[in-house]
């Protein structure tokens, strides 16, 4: 009875924290603004689906190139397709592909972080000069490479674009368990005679959740800079998928008179990363972690 | 000091070593080799027989690597398969036009961001710091071929300033480039003017608040000797670093940059040569680009130590 009281009490706090830093986010206008745009964007995603009012893959070629009207919010591109369904569903294939990649990031990045930064020695030298290595070559390279053999379908994307952005995550994630290891509750637990894995589960992780979360928000963004680039290269999903990148470079060709099919996707992808960015800004301040030094790796 | 950078050069090469370990084993690994890639449907009989001995893949991966890595080593990289000469030949012409858009970005960037950085900082939460942040947030949060997008739709476009794309042959000459490099060069060093402004905006803001800066305002020292002597030569040294890392990291940017404006530069030849499914030069190029990478930051390094005297001598006790 009393264990499952404290239990309670833990969990209760727990959201209550979350909220709380929530609050701390939306207390300055930047993160207000940032927390909105994300919120806005993912309820759309999330509704895209029942609200949008014509078919993304229907092809027609009496209404080509339409300006914006009644019928066609943001006006028609070069297939007759109706720019408004395909820039919200657009964002559903981003955030989609993004989130779970985001997931896959932070998982093999904080677990071989933390790993790193436990065992130390040898392997640890080994394993980071592998991931510098992996650092030096230009992401795009990599991830072009990958896709053009193995094919550009989101079972292919999402784990590539997890394994790609999860390397930075290892740095901090190591960097971060170098802080907490010499700290006396280590000592502490180790001395008490707990087992490796509860020292890691309930001392380390707990302290380097935070740092590791920060990182993962910034990858979030970097992510669908390089997703959305992938796909404006012709390298992301493949078409008639609805994605902003191919958008942009499908409508490019013919912006000079056609420029509502180019504008309705840079406004859908430039405001979800803003929104993003100043959200993990926010999220960092409120957890107290600076990256204001930190270069984009 | 020496055998501290003998270090780093080697550490730096152990790096450049396992890229080509990765990109060697990548190739190996991923399903296809270089010639049934390259050929496709032809991948049989004399074409696929020919492109084999030529490549010589029918000798043991570990041998071919070793062979490979003497040549590169010594400066050859070998065979394209889709130009059919040799990819130093494919090579030269880029190479030289992305250097010359690379540093002709670098050089207004590094002092625009040097001077932006800094009266952001000085001029914290005022209206000057409020209206150029903002306008940095936007221009590096912005992906590259949006914002190069955009510069064509309103200054090419709608304005009719300037060419919207760079329509010159690979081997144009230097006076040919810069002509048409003017909106490639404004896409490309607002991104890395933005990142690098903001830190030295935030490493002004760190010195000032420092204790020997309330101690050179406590003394009496004029605001502007005190910012230049005491405060931007302490700020603009760990900025070093992070300058090399953004540059190193916009590599990657640079070749979406090139795709938009139609440059012929390296990125470019990056996706045609991945296009074209031509290994050896993607192995060559991956190759090349880390060793950027690596070299940037070598030089910003081997920098910060020389130019830091207290890191020097820490280093050395150590």
């Amino acid at each position: 009875m009393k264990s499952n009281l404290i239990t309670e009490d833990k969990q209760k706090s727990k959201l209550e924290k979350a909220f709380e830093i929530l609050k701390t986010m939306a207390s300055k206008p930047s993160g207000l603004i940032g927390l909105t745009i994300v919120l806005f964007h993912v309820v759309l995603a999330l509704i895209s689906p029942y609200i949008a009012p014509y078919d993304y893959k229907a092809i027609s070629p009496n209404t080509m190139l339409l300006a914006p009207s009644v019928e066609h919010w943001f006006g028609t591109d070069s297939l007759g397709r109706d720019v408004f369904t395909r820039t919200i569903l657009g964002g559903r294939t981003a955030l989609t592909v993004t989130f779970f990649g985001s997931l896959i990031a932070l998982l093999w990045g904080g677990l071989l972080g933390i790993f790193c930064g436990l065992v130390g020695g040898k392997i640890d030298d080994v394993v980071m000069r592998v991931v510098d290595a992996f650092l030096s070559i230009p992401w795009i390279l990599a991830m072009l490479l990958i896709v053009s053999l193995l094919g550009t379908s989101t079972e292919v994307l999402i784990p590539a674009l997890g394994f790609f952005y999860g390397k930075g995550i290892v740095r901090v994630a190591r960097a971060a368990t170098h802080d907490v290891i010499a700290k006396d509750f280590i000592v502490s637990a180790k001395a008490r005679g707990h087992s490796n894995m509860s020292i890691i589960w309930n001392e380390i992780i707990p302290n380097v959740r935070d740092a590791i979360l920060v990182e993962g928000a910034m990858r979030w963004s970097w992510m669908l800079l390089g997703f959305s680039s992938l796909s404006f290269l012709g390298f992301g999903v493949s078409p008639p998928t609805p994605d902003w990148g191919l958008m942009i470079s499908n409508a490019r060709g013919l912006m000079s008179f056609a420029y509502w099919s180019v504008i309705a996707p840079i406004v859908g992808l430039s405001s979800l990363i803003i929104g993003i960015n100043l959200t993990a800004d926010a999220f960092a301040k409120a957890l107290g972690i600076d990256r204001s030094t930190k270069a984009p790796v | 000091m020496l055998l501290l950078i003998l270090k780093r050069i080697g550490l730096g090469l152990i790096t450049l070593f396992i890229v080509s370990l990765i990109t060697f084993v990548g190739v190996e690994v991923l399903p296809g080799d270089a010639c049934t890639t390259y050929l496709e449907r032809e991948a049989y009989g004399a074409a696929l027989d020919a492109c084999i001995k030529r490549l010589g893949l029918d000798i043991p991966a570990y041998e071919r690597y070793l062979g490979w890595a003497s040549n590169v080593v010594r400066g050859d990289f070998g065979y394209s398969l889709s130009g059919e000469m040799p990819i130093n030949e494919v090579l030269g012409p880029r190479v030289k036009n992305s250097l010359v858009l690379a540093s002709v970005s670098i050089l207004i960037g590094i002092p625009l961001a040097i001077i932006l950085g800094i009266i952001t900082a000085l001029w914290r939460d005022k209206l000057p710091d409020i209206v150029i942040s903002t306008i940095t947030i936007f221009s590096m949060t912005i992906p590259e071929f949006i914002s190069a997008t955009l510069l064509i739709l309103i200054v090419a476009i709608w304005l009719g300033w300037l060419p919207g794309i760079v329509i010159i042959p690979s081997d144009a000459t230097f006076y040919e480039l810069l002509s048409n490099i003017i909106l490639p060069v404004v896409a490309i060093s607002m991104i890395m003017t933005a990142h690098m402004a903001r830190m030295v905006r935030s490493s002004v803001i760190q010195v000032m608040a420092s204790d020997y800066v309330q101690m050179a305002i406590l003394k009496g020292v004029p605001y502007w000797k005190m910012v230049f002597r005491h405060v931007l030569p302490n700020a603009l040294l760990p900025a070093i670093n992070v300058v090399a890392l953004t540059i190193a990291w916009l590599l990657g940017g640079v070749v979406v940059t090139e795709v938009v404006f139609n440059y012929p530069g390296l990125g470019r030849l990056v996706i045609e040569s991945i296009s074209n499914r031509d290994l050896p030069v993607v192995q060559a190029l991956a190759i090349i680009l880390a060793s950027i990478y690596v070299g940037i930051n070598l030089i910003a390094d081997l920098m910060t130590l020389m130019l830091n005297p207290r890191l020097k001598s820490l280093q050395i006790r150590k």
